[in-house]
């Protein structure tokens, strides 16, 4: 185990931020921690850093009790949002910063650090901007000096907090692609926080998802979304229609291909795992409202009204193409045939 | 000038700067220069050498300098105490910080002789137990100085701390560094302008000063007279050119101290990346 966190908790006032939290990590993977706003991520990574203290619990980082001991003292790279180059030095000077902080004896000789520092800015392939100042580069620019910097203390885990936070879209589509290369060629364990599912499933080896100050699920990518363990993991990991079992709608579940189990309560349904046709018989009580063009993907909105009343909206997603061929048009009865739902209590 | 500026006002607001510069400073300060013509260089440089006028010279400079280090020193503290911490009473210290800045400096000066000066309350303690005297003597004109110019030192350092990323602290410690490296290696650098700033303001205020002064520092001459003293004097004996001539060569010293101290400003902002 690179990382083993076990019974973290932490309070704010009144306010608890984490409870309980038992944590494993393997080495060499590249871990999210995802969750909404306020759930406690980034205090778990400051945490694990040594930027904030836990109330109780324990940290061991590569087998190594490190619980009481200071952040300058664990060994491990911090990557900030904003980040927090140090501004009145140069590229090269912020880079070289931690290993000229070294004590005495174990510290390089200053042409070792210069060599070490244009090879690792060779690596984020900065090394031509290395006597700029951090005000003078580009937010994509600085992440990468700020990541080559927590790299040149040879961390045994590097920490990112929301590292694409700060940067554009574009920006950030590029930046993930490399930080899994990068991940790739060091094979230094890490952890990034996210509040951005997408990023989490498109970077990450292992998905830990994270609400209210509780882990819900852990997992690679794939097991999180095709097995989340509960409505919060289902819902928060892409887009999700949730059906409500009641008794008037029993029939209508049948209906549409929801098989319907004994214990649960509620049902969710990915957009992409619902199939509709034009429907034959008029007075079939879903209508097609809408849709948009989300690239290769178009989404669909239905609506239907519920026995008791209420209108309920039903989100389907299909390839461009197939959607042409069915040659819809806004107002049109549609069936709906449900291949694949998981049912939560 | 077909060119069209993007801030728009350029002319009226120069327009205004250079009168006011020219109404305010520039006219009264060229008077000086043109009163003091009156004298022939030889006789200028007679009253300049004058063995009193140097060491009211020497006196000025060298208290107003030391004062200002160390108004630079306690002001730093000062203004970290204020931004870092949060203790009761804090807004109170606050109000208490720029009080010097209201209070005419002669009341301070009274109140400082008063209780430095051998018989007073810490001139007694002082004289009994270290065999120290501070009042009237150049000490006397320090603690003075030091008294009206913190406020200029915590003024100009405290918003600058104040803005300071703390993330930038948390990252030199997650790279390993002390916390005495974390302060000279990475806050102290990024203060220093604003402290040179604090500095210069300070020096100027004591180089100027006289109200405070006068009072704790006994007048002594060739010991403890500054030269705003002998300025007084000189034109309480109608002395009306030797005044403007000390007068005027104290300007120009002044001047080229500050020009000395925003040259060295400029330069420590370049190599910190500020400018």
């Amino acid at each position: 185990m690179s990382i083993l966190l076990s019974n973290i908790s932490k309070h704010f006032g009144q306010f608890a931020a984490l409870h309980d939290i038992d944590l494993e990590i393997p080495e060499g993977e590249l871990v999210a921690l995802l969750g909404p706003s306020g759930c406690g991520k980034t205090t778990l990574l400051r945490i694990i850093a040594g930027l904030e203290q836990a109330d109780k619990g324990k940290i061991f980082l590569k087998g190594e009790d490190k619980t009481d001991l200071h952040v300058s003292q664990r060994g491990i790279g911090f990557v900030f949002q904003h980040y927090a180059l140090f501004r009145h030095m140069t590229v090269f000077d912020n880079v070289a910063f931690g290993m000229r902080v070294k004590d005495k004896k174990v510290r390089p000789s200053e042409a070792e650090i210069a060599k070490k520092t244009h090879a690792l800015l060779e690596l984020v392939q900065l090394d031509w901007l290395h006597n700029r100042f951090p005000d003078q580069l580009s937010g994509g620019q600085r992440q990468r000096i700020a990541l080559a910097r927590a790299l040149a203390v040879e961390p045994s885990v590097l920490l990112l907090d929301e590292p694409f936070g700060a940067l554009d879209a574009s920006v950030r589509k590029d930046l993930r692609q490399w930080l899994r290369n990068l991940h790739h060629e060091l094979n230094v364990t890490s952890i990034f926080v996210t509040h951005d599912q997408e990023e989490a499933m498109e970077v990450a080896s292992q998905v830990v998802v994270l609400n209210k100050g509780r882990i819900e699920q852990q997992g690679s990518p794939a097991e999180i979304y095709d097995y989340p363990a509960n409505e919060f993991v289902s819902k928060f990991i892409g887009q999700t229609n949730e059906f409500t079992l009641e008794h008037q709608t029993i029939d209508w579940f049948k209906h549409i291909g929801l098989l319907i189990s004994e214990q649960s309560k509620v049902a969710h349904v990915r957009p992409h795992d619902i199939e509709i046709a034009k429907s034959t018989n008029n007075d079939t009580p879903i209508t097609l409202k809408d849709w948009q063009h989300l690239g290769a993907l178009i989404r669909i909105e239905l609506t239907k009204t519920l026995p008791n009343g209420k209108p309920k909206l039903v989100y389907v997603e299909m390839p461009n193409e197939q959607f042409k061929r069915l040659q819809l048009n806004r107002g049109d009865k549609v069936d709906l045939k449900i291949r694949h739902a998981h049912w939560f209590n | 000038m077909s060119q069209s500026r993007i801030m728009p006002g350029f002319r009226p607001t120069v327009s205004f700067t250079v009168f006011y510069l020219s109404l305010v400073v520039l006219i009264p300060l060229s008077t000086l220069v043109f009163k003091s013509f009156e004298l022939n260089f030889d006789d200028y440089l007679n009253i300049i050498t004058n063995k009193r006028v140097v060491a009211a010279f020497r006196v000025s400079f060298g208290t107003a300098l030391g004062a200002a280090v160390i108004a630079s020193f306690f002001g730093f503290i000062v203004a970290w105490v204020l931004t870092r911490y949060t203790f009761s009473g804090k807004r109170f210290f606050h109000a208490l910080i720029d009080l010097p800045f209201a209070l005419p400096t002669a009341v301070a000066g009274i109140v400082l002789a008063t209780i430095f000066q051998p018989s007073g309350m810490l001139g007694k303690f002082l004289k009994t137990h270290f065999d120290l005297q501070i009042g009237f003597k150049p000490a006397g004109i320090v603690v003075a100085l030091i008294f009206i110019s913190i406020p200029f030192v915590v003024r100009t350092v405290e918003p600058v701390l104040q803005e300071f990323d703390s993330r930038m602290e948390e990252a030199a410690s997650s790279l390993g560094a002390t916390r005495w490296q974390v302060f000279t290696k990475i806050i102290f650098p990024n203060i220093f302008p604003a402290l040179l700033t604090g500095f210069a303001l300070s020096f100027a205020r004591g180089v100027g000063e006289y109200g405070s002064v006068i009072f704790i520092a006994g007048n002594l001459p060739y010991v403890s007279e500054i030269v705003p003293l002998l300025i007084i004097t000189k034109l309480e004996q109608y002395d009306m050119a030797g005044a403007t001539a000390i007068a005027l060569t104290m300007l120009v010293i002044s001047f080229l101290l500050l020009l000395l101290i925003n040259l060295l400003q400029h330069w420590v902002r370049k190599r910190s990346g500020q400018l």
